[in-house]
């Protein structure tokens, strides 16, 4: 448990090192959010306007 | 010759969005999974199997994502220019919606490697900032990246938008060999190049893995991110050709959205 603490705790370090790790993944999981939301909802758009006007087609594809 | 022509035909052959968007169906989750498996690595290293430093201590840990930060907003920030120039010449419409995918990422990274050189820099510098040439230089990084993000949405003609801010991309671009250099130049308390040197990496091979892993993990994440943001920007290009024909009546065929899609990134 001793162990555990020291190693948050990174030479009396810690709170600056979690925090720069902290907002690294935080800011990168909100722009990877951000982006896939971005393109669901512009899909989801084309598609409305594609059922609007069904001889113009799209196409779904890979949103990994 | 034949590299030349290769080239030239893989940029004709991806200026078509369709074209372009089959092979990031294909690019994505491989850059999806290096992403994970590289930051899985990355963060085993840099924060478990890699050494304090004999002078900074533990507080060294913050480099393994400070640099590889610093790293990918000097490259956004030159693929962007490079991808703006691209669009401006040869009207490459891809190349105008990489730009503009590019610089959320770009800003995103600059942000980071101020943020967390700034948390580096109280223990070891004991401040928080300094108006030094690297630092200032980069912050100027991050208000360019800004600075195109506004001014390519601050249109209602996109074609404008992406011009006025293709240009500042290429006028912006002069600050990335002043913030390499910026260094050697000046005399600031930023320290100066260990990794990218003339004479190789200056640092042990325990803390260059996790610095590399990282930055291997950094580029993977661009990669994913940009070609999900292309995907948006195409589609939204299609919003716009469809309502542009809504307006103005008339049934489009695919291929006149297609038109209308580039016409709209120009």
């Amino acid at each position: 448990m001793e162990q555990l603490i020291s190693y948050f705790q990174m030479g009396g370090h810690g709170s600056f090192i979690w925090t720069s790790y902290g907002m690294v993944f935080v800011v990168l999981a909100v722009l990877w959010l951000q982006s896939r939301r971005f393109v669901r909802n512009s899909q989801t758009e084309l598609d409305g306007l594609a059922v609007d006007r069904p001889h113009c087609q799209t196409s779904k594809k890979n949103e990994t | 010759m034949y590299l030349y022509k290769f080239g030239k035909m893989i940029f004709h052959k991806y200026a078509n969005p369709t074209r372009f968007l089959k092979l990031a169906s294909t690019i994505q989750p491989w850059a999806a999974a290096a992403t994970i498996g590289f930051l899985l690595a990355g963060l085993y290293f840099a924060l478990l199997s890699s050494p304090g430093d004999y002078q900074q201590g533990e507080t060294v840990r913050i480099m393994y994502i400070h640099v590889p930060a610093a790293w990918m907003a000097m490259f956004c920030y030159t693929a962007m220019a490079a991808a703006a120039a691209v669009g401006l010449i040869w009207k490459h419409p891809v190349a105008e919606l990489a730009a503009r995918a590019t610089a959320p990422i770009g800003a995103c990274f600059t942000f980071l490697a101020l943020f967390t050189g700034s948390l580096w820099g109280k223990p070891m510098w004991g401040t928080w900032w300094v108006w030094d040439a690297r630092l200032t230089s980069v912050l100027i990084l991050f208000f360019l990246y800004l600075g195109y993000m506004a001014l390519s949405n601050a249109f209602d003609d996109p074609a404008r938008g992406s011009k006025a801010s293709s240009i500042l991309a290429l006028v912006g671009f002069v600050n990335v060999p002043i913030i390499k250099f910026s260094v050697d130049w000046w005399n600031t308390l930023h320290q100066p190049a260990s990794v990218i040197k003339m004479d190789g990496p200056a640092i042990h091979a325990s803390m260059l893995i996790p610095l590399i892993l990282m930055a291997f993990a950094f580029k993977a994440f661009y990669i994913w991110v940009m070609l999900m943001r292309i995907r948006g920007e195409i589609n939204e290009g299609k919003i716009r050709a469809l309502r542009l024909r809504q307006v103005h009546g008339g049934p489009p065929s695919r291929t006149t959205i297609l038109e209308k899609t580039t016409e709209g990134a120009r």
